[in-house]
């Protein structure tokens, strides 16, 4: 087990996982509109298959947010 | 040096009496010229707060009309305003908070055409539209112009916001397209609690102070997301990207793009 921090919180994860595998954990409503950083790097999208986590990591998950409102 | 005169001077006291801000700053602000795109839920509480701190020239692009359902938040518009176009019911309340204040009005809204000419005579832009076509529009803009911007979103119970400075994150690096029509629903379809686009709309009204005085640290490279029904307020780190498609070394982006509506928000934008 490891530990990463998703959105600020401290989560136990089982490695190896996925970005992909993240999303699905974090049951992430529209996980094709959500923009993911790892340690403050922007990850990308082709990438969210392959690229892995290590223990300690910090993960953010970005939503779009798009009213104004009219 | 400015000449305040008494009037001035009672009027903007509680700035004048600021360290950080004082008479030089306050000079600042009367000098600023500041573009508010949309005078809706976020727009209306940004150009009242800069109205009555003083920024000299505000202009204010919107293409619709108030409706009896933007009341529950958008305050710069009262009752007897529904069916007035959105920029001349916006421009009467400015002048009655300030009548010092120069409005300039764009009863249009805003085009990959008409976009840059109406930004360049700005030095600060506040996004306050309702929808991605219309915010990346507004990114892609003032990325090219090289114009500090502020944007801001805001959804349900939720918001979110940053502070472009021309040499850090775009919203390009953080999102690099707009989603799929109707894949993220917009206020007018899933609502918002009115006084979130307060919350919001003045944490973006500061943020153009700030610019203007230069006190304090922007929300540059930083995006800050809340959650009203928790009040968790929480400051991301984001970094310029080297492969942005717009802000990036070979950018892909090179002019403005008209983004399709969806022909829900057509539809909503009518009412």
């Amino acid at each position: 087990m490891a530990t990463i921090t998703v959105n600020g919180e401290k989560q136990e994860v089982a490695l190896p996982i996925t970005v992909s595998g993240l999303i699905k954990q974090n049951n992430v409503a529209e996980p094709e509109m959500v923009s993911v950083q790892v340690n403050e790097e922007f990850v990308e999208r082709e990438d969210f298959d392959t690229k892995t986590f290590n223990d300690g990591d910090t993960v953010d998950f970005l939503y779009f947010m798009g009213g104004g409102c009219r | 040096m400015y000449d305040f005169t008494e009037e001035e001077l009672n009027r903007y006291s509680r700035h004048i009496l600021l360290k950080d801000v004082g008479v030089e700053g306050q000079e600042k602000i009367l000098a600023a010229k500041v573009l508010v795109i949309g005078a809706g839920g976020l727009g209306a509480p940004v150009a009242m707060y800069l109205a009555a701190a003083g920024v000299g020239n505000i202009g204010i692009v919107d293409g619709d009309v108030v409706d009896l359902s933007n009341l529950q938040r958008q305050i710069i518009h009262t009752t007897p305003d529904v069916g007035k176009p959105k920029v001349v019911s916006a421009k009467e309340t400015i002048a009655a908070i300030n009548p010092h204040i120069k409005v300039d009005v764009y009863q249009d809204f805003l085009r990959a055409d008409n976009a840059l000419d109406i930004i360049k005579n700005y030095d600060f832009v506040v996004d306050g539209t309702d929808n991605f076509p219309v915010k990346f529009l507004i990114n892609d803009a003032c990325v090219m112009a090289g114009k500090p911007f502020s944007h801001g979103g805001i959804l349900r119970f939720e918001g979110q916001t940053f502070t472009y400075v021309p040499g850090h994150a775009c919203y390009r690096c953080m999102f690099k397209t707009p989603p799929p029509p109707n894949a993220v629903p917009t206020c007018s379809q899933a609502g918002v609690l009115g006084a979130i686009a307060g919350m919001l709309g003045t944490i973006q009204a500061a943020e153009t102070l700030k610019y203007i005085t230069g006190v304090g640290e922007l929300l540059t490279d930083k995006l800050l997301t809340f959650n009203a029904k928790t009040m968790d307020f929480r400051k991301v780190n984001v970094h310029r990207r080297d492969n942005c498609p717009l802000c990036g070394e070979n950018p892909t982006i090179t002019e403005l793009i008209n983004y399709e509506q969806s022909v829900c928000d057509l539809a909503a934008h009518k009412n």
